[in-house]
């Protein structure tokens, strides 16, 4: 049994106009421990995925149908408060923008304590010991005289290693951790994601890693999610996808991968924008922009199926195994 | 203090422009050599400068002069009447907050709740109903028809020291609900309204989205993490407030016949005793000054980022 199961998962959004239809049939798994990378365009609905796990949908966002489990149990239909005990302990989250994550009001040694002691039984000098364990551990230097510390002393990547700390601080099961690093200096970047990958290793927590960047998925990644229009294009272990992608989206994709070092590209450069969720073609909706596309496309919607070491949703693939 | 200079000429220049006092003072049918020995001794003849230094420096020693209506010295006639001013402002004001921030915390959680609703509908009452229209409701509700409470005056009050209080006596506390109310219910409605947007804005922001991932349970949130990031601008508004309740309680008072320095400042501007008129407004704008210094120390007791002397950028990323 992995970690964390997702089966089927479908998120709406009901509006005036209609319903829009933001995650349409999503299925994918992370085992213990491991990192999976979640790439795609802008809108694909990745993080979606990640606040559908962490139970953070905001309304009138709601997830229609699927199945979301943890350890074997359901978590997508647990009553709010309920929910409340897991996120942070035993799923953590991070969000892009360290500078906008904590709060201004608050030291960062209160922050952590607070949180170590919704999830613990320590006693507030337990707790303190702790925050000063993890902070040092996030790289912070003389940690015990930074806990009196407010947010805006400190600089983006150290806020972001505070984050990091309060994420991990209840030694949870997974992370989710959506675009981690985006708001940052380019220069810390690999840093920060370098001691997120150890700090996770270290811990045994697996990491579903939400990026706009291909390059951190191939340094970081064991396996990975290209998402498209809502749905999984294609997943498989990372080695195979950026070596020998299948769906030809994770192909053009892996043309647009930046040269490591360089500055990052965005995932634009394959030509065309992905479908607004309100006029998704029929068929394959990568359709429009497929330089491989033909008849079947634009009638059926291909479903995911493995072939070779990935799993792939198009046509192109699925013919062997149908025998159409 | 700057402030404090400029309304004590204003309230000075008043001396010259509104009317000369002496024509009330002495009879129609004074000779002007009568006026004139009476402008001396009065010191109205030395020159502008003269005049405003000694005002001024008066002023600073509490002494405004005598006068006109009265006959007896203002400083008088104000301690006597700051009490009655000060408890209903006082009343006024936590009534206003003991109820403006916990409805406006309220509808601002259950956003969408039936009863958020109804509550925003009412406060669209205060916000437009002009005070002296509620003033005279509550009295013709409470005073003509049930008669369960008095429509005017302060009731008794007792004597400490120089200070009159009407919370002693049980006719003070009923004569001082009606008013209280009265004033209470526009600011009441302004806070109520503040302390929805503000908390709707943090609600909004990525450190409550981050508290909740943390799992922190809703209570800490909505009043740990997101009122207390509501504060600067509610205190802000309070302290403004209070002075306006100062100004408004001008109009509640005169519609409760409250005897308070409002009420002897209508009276006053009538009878143009511009020594009243000007010792209340330098008044005022003392009090004006007094809560912004008061909420000025509380932004740096609530905001560390304010607090500028801690902030010597520390820790850069290696
Ligand atoms: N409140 C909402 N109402 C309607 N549609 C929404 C709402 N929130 C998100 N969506 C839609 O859901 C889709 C997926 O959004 P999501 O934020 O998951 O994208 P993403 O892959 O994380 O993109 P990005 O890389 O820009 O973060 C988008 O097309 C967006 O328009
Ligand atoms: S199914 Fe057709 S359109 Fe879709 S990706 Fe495959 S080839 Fe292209
Ligand atoms: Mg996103």
């Amino acid at each position: 049994m992995a970690l964390l199961e997702v089966e089927n998962l479908r998120v709406e959004f009901p509006t005036r106009r209609g319903t829009l239809l933001a995650i349409d049939d999503v299925s994918f798994q992370i085992e213990e421990g491991e990192v999976l990378g979640v790439v795609g365009e802008s809108g694909a609905g990745k993080s979606l995925t990640g606040a559908s796990i962490i139970g953070l949908l905001e309304p009138p966002g709601r997830i229609a149908a699927g199945q979301i489990r943890l350890e074997g149990e359901r978590i997508d239909n647990l009553p709010y408060d309920e929910l409340r005990r897991i996120r942070g302990k035993k799923i953590g989250a991070i969000f892009q923008d360290p500078l906008t994550s904590l709060n201004p009001l608050y030291t960062i040694g209160r922050q952590l304590v607070e949180t170590i002691r919704v999830h613990t039984d320590d006693t507030e000098a337990q707790a303190r010991d702790r925050t000063v364990q993890l902070l040092t551990e996030v790289g912070i230097p003389a940690a015990e005289r930074r806990l009196g510390s407010y947010p805006h002393e400190f600089s983006g990547g150290m806020r972001q290693r505070v984050v990091i700390a309060l994420a991990l601080c209840a030694n949870p099961k997974l992370i989710v951790a959506d675009e981690p690093t985006t708001a940052l200096d380019v220069s810390i970047q690999a840093q920060i994601i370098a001691l997120l990958k150890k700090l996770c290793r270290d811990h045994k927590t697996a990491i579903m890693l939400i990026t706009h960047d291909m390059g951190v998925i191939a340094e970081t990644a064991d396996r990975v999610a290209v998402m498209y229009a809502g749905r999984i294009a294609e997943i498989g272990p990372v080695k195979q996808v950026v070596k020998h992608p299948k769906h030809p989206y994770t192909i053009g994709l892996m043309g647009a991968i930046p040269i490591v070092g360089r500055d990052i590209e965005r995932l634009t450069q394959i030509e065309g924008s992905m479908p607004r969720l309100t006029n998704i073609p029929d068929g394959c909706s990568f359709n429009p922009r497929c330089p491989k596309v033909f008849d079947r496309c634009y009638v059926e919607r291909p479903d995911l199926v493995p072939t070779g070491e990935t799993t792939a949703a198009c046509w192109l693939h699925a013919k062997e195994k149908t025998g159409v | 203090m700057a402030v404090m200079v400029v309304v004590a000429f204003v309230a000075f220049l008043m001396f010259n422009f509104v009317g000369d006092p002496v024509d009330n003072m002495v009879g129609q049918e004074a000779s002007y050599a009568d006026r004139e020995a009476m402008r001396d001794r009065l010191g109205l003849n030395d020159p502008f400068l003269v005049q405003f230094t000694r005002f001024a420096g008066n002023a600073v020693q509490g002494e405004f002069g005598i006068s006109y209506r009265l006959q007896r010295p203002v400083a008088d006639l104000i301690s006597e009447r700051m009490p009655a001013t000060l408890e209903l402002v006082m009343a006024s004001a936590i009534l206003a907050i003991l109820i403006g921030i916990p409805l406006g915390v309220y509808t601002g959680i259950r956003r969408d709740a039936l009863s958020s609703r109804l509550v925003l509908m009412f406060s669209l009452v205060g916000v437009s109903l002009p005070t002296f229209v509620i003033g005279i409701l509550l009295i013709y509700v409470f005073a003509v028809i049930l008669g369960v409470l008095p429509s005017f005056g302060r009731g008794e009050a007792v004597q400490l020291g120089w200070w009159s209080t009407g919370f002693l006596t049980v006719s003070g506390w009923k004569a001082i609900i009606l008013p209280s109310i009265t004033l209470a219910l526009f600011q009441m409605t302004l806070i109520l309204r503040l302390v929805r947007s503000e908390m709707l804005e943090v609600m909004r922001t990525d450190y409550i989205k981050f508290a909740r991932a943390r799992g922190l349970s809703d209570r800490t949130i909505n009043f740990g993490h997101a009122f207390k990031n509501t504060l600067v601008p509610v205190i802000t508004i309070i302290g403004l407030n209070v002075g306006s309740l100062i100004a408004f309680s001008i109009i509640t008072e005169t519609v409760f016949q409250w005897p308070g320095m409002g009420f002897l400042f209508i009276q006053a501007v009538g009878f143009a005793d511009v020594p009243v008129m000007a010792a209340y407004l330098v008044l005022v704008a003392l009090v004006f000054v007094g809560i912004n210094l008061l909420v000025d120390i509380l932004y740096f007791v609530v905001d560390p980022r304010l607090r500028v002397d801690r902030s010597v950028a520390m820790g850069g990323d290696e």
